[in-house]
């Protein structure tokens, strides 16, 4: 059996900065299995810039950021096995291992000291959403329209209405407008975007595509293809409101409606799932449940900037290749505790003695809040605040813990982050 | 409020582009239409996008090109190199209508020059081979 220090599952973004990372100038061999034909994962249907201003302090597209990892991957001399497939990762007593499956060498088993989850995302699609009416073409994930556009040159529809305000659903209404589409409206089932703001702005402001805000898909039209969607008001519960529907006669109907971690081989795998970010429980060095399991990314919880998630895996390569190298744990941990206002928060556990001096914890608000401050208390003391003007869910937060600060209050029962005036 | 009418003194809020962070930048127009002052901004890059957003608005463009020769891909990436004018962005588009790109493509390769009279290059963002 082929055995590295350490296997990192997926080659976007988050796999790669894992491996150049474990790889630590190639003191240890490490390998990258991507199922695609190319690195970068999602990165290369993302043609629009924003990406890299925290990394490299420029702006850049998609394809541009990825190219810059991938380039740094081969630099250090990581394995790379691409058109490669995860069947699964399992944990014995001589470590973790991995089967994969590929035309090249069929099924195969890796050893490893340890291994990086970084698998990613999935779209919520349109069968988890109930909406009633036909099930007609013309209904595609916003994803899934982008690879269309961006890599297959093919244009989905030419009348669209988008539901929900994510990312990919702001990116796409520009998009199509480019590409000689009509965008009638983007439909948002919360009071707010669950998108950037800048989104907003740049993405339908620029093109006066209206944002309906507390509004959602009530009925598909066409037996064939979709002919026409209804848009209705909702209620404060989410509810639409009967006599409010609006028909929009089109083609076609984007779902920008959330993304979900893909964790299909953390489960089988046995890795405890937070039932709040999909994602697995880690402590602070993004270990899950299973010990020699490290994850990062958007499998462990969504995130709205890629740069976070290259930190993210950078700190989880490292971790990862430390566990690999024998070290350990001092084998107590304590919880993060998700507080007031607060959603969720990653890592869910820290090993105080054993966590870097300034530890970020990312974490997501419940609702929208103005003028608040981000308060971590630990046995009622604060140990680390954040003055907010606005938080919304839509966007990542995060608080640094300070090792000092924990370890002066001697022992820690467990840390709560929530929201304070 | 509306921003620059003629004469009168007017603040304009506006959200930030040039980066994620997106702050609420409040524009201070004088007599004119004039900037005064830059607040909320986080950043230089917040007062540039400001002052610029309420006297003569920019965009970078991206969209994608085909690309002939190349063994796995069907099209480029591609950007301008800089701003364009935001009124210049549909006509940028149609421009890059007809334009092929021929493989092998380099990330940075010009693939279009002065698109559509602007005086601005499109550059290839991804790689062909």
């Amino acid at each position: 059996m082929r055995r590295y220090d350490v296997v990192v599952v997926g080659g976007g973004p988050a796999g790669l900065a894992a491996a150049v990372a474990a790889r630590a100038g190639g003191r240890r061999s490490v390998a990258v299995i991507e199922r695609d034909r190319e690195l970068g994962g999602i990165l290369n249907q993302c043609v629009h810039s924003g990406f890299g201003l925290v990394t490299f302090g420029e702006e850049l597209t998609g394809p541009e950021y990825a190219a810059r990892w991938a380039d740094a991957a081969a630099e250090s001399g990581a394995e790379v096995l691409l058109g490669s497939m995860v069947l699964d990762v399992s944990a014995g007593p001589e470590g973790p291992a991995v089967t994969c499956v590929s035309a090249e060498r069929g099924v195969e088993r890796i050893g490893a000291g340890a291994v990086v989850l970084a698998m990613g995302c999935r779209e919520r699609p349109a069968g988890a959403l109930g909406i009633p009416g036909f099930r007609p073409a013309g209904v595609f994930t916003a994803g899934c329209a982008q690879r269309l556009v961006n890599r297959e040159g093919l244009l989905p529809g030419r009348e669209v209405v988008i539901l929900g305000s994510g990312d990919i659903g702001l990116i796409m209404a520009r998009r199509l407008t480019l590409e000689g589409a009509h965008v009638a409206c983007v439909a948002e089932l919360m009071p707010y975007s669950s998108g950037l703001k800048r989104n907003v702005v740049q993405c339908l402001d620029d093109f006066g595509i209206p944002l309906l805000l507390s509004h959602t898909v009530t009925r598909v039209e066409g037996r064939r293809r979709v002919e026409a969607v209804e848009v209705s008001r909702v209620d404060g519960a989410g509810r639409p409101v009967p006599g409010t529907g609006v028909r929009y006669p089109c083609d076609t109907l984007l779902l920008s409606v959330g993304l979900l971690p893909e964790n299909e081989l953390s489960r089988a795998a046995g890795v405890e799932l937070s039932p709040v970010t999909r994602g697995p429980v880690v402590d602070d060095s993004l270990m899950t449940s299973v010990p020699g399991v490290f994850a990062c990314g958007n499998v462990l919880h969504v995130h709205d900037l890629v740069d976070y998630v290259s930190q993210e895996a950078t700190r989880a390569g490292e971790c990862a290749g430390a566990w690999a190298d024998g070290a350990r744990g001092s084998g107590r941990t304590v919880p993060v505790v998700a507080g007031t206002g607060v959603r969720s928060a990653v890592p869910q556990r820290v090993d105080v003695a054993r966590m870097p001096d300034e530890l970020v914890v990312r974490l997501r608000v419940d609702g929208v809040y103005e003028r608040r401050s981000l308060v971590a208390r630990a046995g009622g003391e604060v140990v680390a605040r954040r003055r907010r003007d606005i938080l919304v869910p839509g966007e990542m937060e995060q608080v640094t813990l300070r090792r000092e600060a924990l370890l002066g209050l001697g022992g820690v029962d467990a840390i709560t982050i929530g929201l304070e005036a | 409020m509306g921003a620059g009418g003629a004469g009168e003194k007017s603040d304009k809020v506006l959200t930030c582009i040039r980066c994620p962070r997106g702050c609420r930048v409040t524009v201070a127009l004088g007599a004119g239409g004039k900037v005064e002052a830059v607040s909320g901004n986080a950043c230089p890059r917040g007062d540039s996008y400001a002052r610029a957003e309420v006297t003569a608005p920019v965009r970078s463009v991206t969209t994608t090109v085909p690309v002939d020769g190349a063994r796995d891909e069907g099209r480029v990436a591609v950007k301008t190199v800089r701003e364009v004018p935001k009124g210049a962005v549909l006509d940028v588009v149609r421009a890059l209508a007809d334009v092929r790109a021929t493989a092998p493509v380099e990330i940075g390769d010009v693939i279009a020059r002065d698109v559509a009279g602007t005086g601005v290059d499109v550059v290839a963002t991804s790689r062909a081979r």
